[in-house]
C-alpha cells in the first residue's frame, strides 16, 4: 500500500483483535499504520496489549480478527513475503544458549534462505557492527545480558529486513551500551530500515522515534508525530538549581513556585508563559540560575496523563 | 513456495541437529552404545546360549537387527522429541517460526536430524553387533530401506509427542509407556511362533513388529510376518504423520497462542 506522499506503508494494522483462550482480550480493534523508513514507538503499560501486537505481526500469535500487511503483504495470503520483510527482536531472551554466537546468526540467515558464503559476510557485518565478533566463538550462554540482547539484534539484521521490530530491546542494559544500541539503531534507520520500538525508557522513544502510538486495555489511545503529542503536553515542570540559597519561593506571574531546598527551586510553566518570562522574572529579583532540568521526561509525562486518566485526562489537557 | 529459500532452511536445520548430535555425543551416542552392549553380552552371550537356536540362528544373531532395530526407533524419537521440544521451551522456535520457510520444511528438517542420529546409532550398534556375531546381509535394499522408513516414522512421531508436549514429563511419558513395551513386545527378542495363537494376534497389532521382522528378514533372510505388509504400514505411518506434523504447526498448536 502506498501513502499520498508516495511512500510504502511498512505496516498497516486494521480492526486487529486478539481474544485468548482464557477469555483475555488482549486487542480490541487497532488501527496504525507505519510509514516506510519511520522510527515508530508502540509504548503502553504492561498488559496493554504491545507484545501480542507484535507478536501477531511477527505470525508468533493467532490473530482473532482484522488484518495485517507488511510492505502490502497480507499475513493472511502472502505470509512467506510478509516474514521476509521483518526481523525481530523478542522481549525475552529466547537464544539457544548452548549454540555459538556465530552459529545463532548464520543458522537465523539459513532460515531466510541465504546461503552459508552470504550468511558469513552478514553474521560479520553485524557482530563486528554490535561489538560482538570476539565473542564469536562462545556459547550464547557466557554472555552478559546487555551482550545477549546485541546477538538477538544481530541475528534480526542478518536478512537484512525492511522492517525491524524491537520488544524492549534496552531492558536490564547499561547506560553506556543503551547509548551505543541507541546509535546503532539511528544508523540504520537512516540507512533505510524502518523501527518499531516498544520500550518502557520514554526517554528513549522520545530521543530515537519520530512518531508514537500508545496502547492501554487493548485501544490505541494515541497515535501521532512525537512533535505533535508532545506539544499536547501544556504544562511543564522544570527543578532550577540557584547560586545563591533563598529563603522562600518567589513569586513568579504565571508560574507556580516551590522551594524543595535552599538552592533548588521547581517551577511548573504553564502554557500562557514561556521560559524569556520566566528568565527575566528571576533577574529581576536577583536570583541567579546555575543549572536546569525537567523535572520528568516530557513524554513521560504525558504517558503517565494518558494511561491513569484516559480519555478524560486528556480532554482535560487539550483543555489546558 | 521459494523452493531454494527452503531448501537451504532445510539444510540449516539439518546441520543444526547434526552439531547438536555431535556437541552433546556423551548424552547422544555414548549411552546406546552401552546398553546395546550390555544386551549383547548378557541376552546374547549368557542367557542366549541356554536357549540355544531361533528360527535356525544362533540367538545372538537372532536378536541382533533386533537391537539395531530397537536403537534406530529409540535415538529417532528420541532426538527429534529432545530437540524440537528444546527449542520450543527455550523459546528459540521462534527463530523458524519466524521466518519464511514452510512448516513442511521444518518437519522435513527435523525428521531428518532424527533419521541421521538413529542411522549413526544403528551404525554403531552394528559395529557392536558384529564383535558378538556375524551379519550376512540378505537383502541389502530391505534392510536399508524399512531402517529408513521406520526412523522417519519414529522420527515424525517424536514430533508430535514435542508438539503437544508442555513440559519434560510430557516427553518421557510416551517412550516410558509405549515405545518401550511395543519395542520389547514387538518381537526384538523372540518369535511370535513361540506366543499362544490369542497373543501372536494381538502382536500383529503392533506395528514395531512389522519393522523389527521386516529388518530382520533383511538381514537374516527370516521373518514373522509378510514383507509387503510391512511397507504398507510404514508408508501409510510415513503419510499420515508427516500430514499431521505439518498440520498440527499449521494451526499453531502447541506453539502459537
Amino acid at each position: 500500500m502506498v501513502t499520498i506522499a508516495g511512500l510504502m506503508q511498512a505496516l498497516s494494522i486494521k480492526n486487529l483483535t486478539k481474544t485468548y483462550a482464557n477469555g483475555n482480550q488482549a486487542l480490541k480493534g487497532i488501527n496504525f499504520s507505519v510509514e516506510e523508513g519511520d522510527f515508530y514507538a508502540l509504548l503502553g503499560p504492561n498488559g496493554a496489549g504491545k507484545t501480542t501486537a507484535i507478536g501477531i505481526i511477527s505470525s508468533l500469535v493467532n490473530k482473532s480478527g482484522g488484518g495485517v500487511e507488511i510492505f502490502g503483504h497480507s499475513i493472511d495470503n502472502e505470509l512467506e513475503a510478509a516474514k521476509t520483510c521483518i526481523g525481530l527482536v523478542p522481549q525475552e531472551v529466547n537464544l539457544n544458549l548452548w549454540e555459538g554466537v556465530h552459529n545463532i546468526v548464520l543458522n537465523q540467515a539459513g532460515y531466510y534462505g541465504l546461503g552459508r558464503k552470504l550468511a558469513r559476510q552478514r553474521a560479520e557485518k553485524y557482530l563486528r557492527a554490535l561489538r560482538l565478533w570476539d565473542r564469536r566463538n562462545d556459547s550464547a550462554r557466557s554472555l552478559s545480558g546487555g551482550m545477549k540482547r546485541r546477538l538477538m539484534i544481530a541475528r534480526a539484521l542478518v536478512h537484512e529486513p525492511k522492517l525491524l521490530i524491537l520488544d524492549e530491546p534496552t531492558a536490564g542494559v547499561d547506560i553506556e551500551i543503551r547509548r551505543s544500541m541507541w546509535e546503532f539503531l539511528r544508523d540504520i534507520n537512516a540507512a533505510g530500515t524502518t523501527i518499531i520500538l516498544t520500550t518502557h525508557y520514554l526517554e528513549e522513544a522520545e530521543t530515537l522515534c519520530r512518531h508514537v502510538a500508545i496502547i492501554d486495555e487493548g485501544k490505541i489511545i494515541e497515535d501521532a508525530r512525537m512533535s505533535t503529542v508532545l506539544r499536547k503536553l501544556q504544562r511543564e515542570v522544570f527543578v532550577l538549581s540557584l547560586a545563591k540559597p533563598l529563603h522562600e519561593a518567589p513569586h513568579l506571574d504565571g508560574f507556580e513556585t516551590l522551594l524543595r531546598e535552599d538552592c533548588e527551586l521547581e517551577v511548573d510553566k504553564g502554557p500562557a508563559v514561556n521560559l524569556n518570562d520566566l528568565f527575566a522574572q528571576l533577574g529581576d529579583k536577583g536570583i541567579e540560575v546555575v543549572s536546569m532540568r525537567n523535572k520528568a521526561n516530557r513524554l513521560e509525562e504525558l504517558f503517565m496523563r494518558l494511561v491513569e486518566n484516559k480519555q478524560d485526562g486528556f480532554k482535560e489537557m487539550a483543555q489546558g | 513456495m521459494n523452493i531454494a529459500l527452503n531448501i537451504v532452511a532445510m539444510q540449516t536445520i539439518v546441520r543444526k541437529e547434526v552439531v547438536r548430535v555431535l556437541r552433546i555425543w556423551v548424552q547422544t551416542v555414548v549411552p546406546p552404545a552401552i546398553t546395546m552392549t550390555l544386551y549383547f553380552i548378557i541376552f546374547g552371550n549368557l542367557i542366549g546360549r541356554r536357549i540355544g537356536t531361533m528360527d535356525g540362528f544362533d540367538y545372538m544373531q537372532y536378536i541382533a537387527p533386533g537391537l539395531i532395530m530397537m536403537s534406530v526407533i529409540t535415538n529417532s524419537y528420541g532426538n527429534v522429541v529432545s530437540s524440537f521440544f528444546g527449542a520450543k521451551f527455550g523459546r528459540h522456535l521462534e527463530e523458524m517460526l519466524i521466518a519464511p520457510m514452510s512448516n513442511a520444511t521444518i518437519v522435513i528438517g527435523h525428521v531428518a536430524g532424527g533419521v541421521l542420529r538413529g542411522m549413526l546409532i544403528g551404525l554403531l550398534v552394528t559395529i557392536i553387533a558384529l564383535f558378538f556375531t556375524r551379519l550376512d546381509v540378505q537383502h541389502p535394499f530391505i534392510t536399508i530401506s524399512i531402517v529408513l522408513l521406520s526412523s522417519i516414522v519414529f522420527s515424525l512421531a517424536g514430533f508430535i509427542n514435542a508438539v503437544f508436549a508442555k513440559k519434560f514429563d510430557d516427553i518421557s511419558i510416551v517412550p516410558t509407556f509405549v515405545l518401550t513395551p511395543l519395542t520389547y513386545l514387538g518381537g526384538v527378542f523372540y518369535s511370535i511362533s513361540l506366543l499362544p495363537e490369542f497373543w501372536q494376534t494381538v502382536s500383529l497389532a503392533n506395528p514395531i513388529l512389522y519393522m523389527v521382522n521386516a529388518f530382520r528378514y533383511g538381514i537374516l533372510g527370516t521373518s514373522d510376518i509378510n514383507i509387503g505388509v510391512a511397507y504398507g504400514i510404514l508408508l501409510v505411518f510415513v503419510v499420515v504423520l508427516f500430514t499431521a506434523c505439518v498440520q498440527l504447526l499449521n494451526r499453531g498448536v502447541g506453539i502459537r497462542e
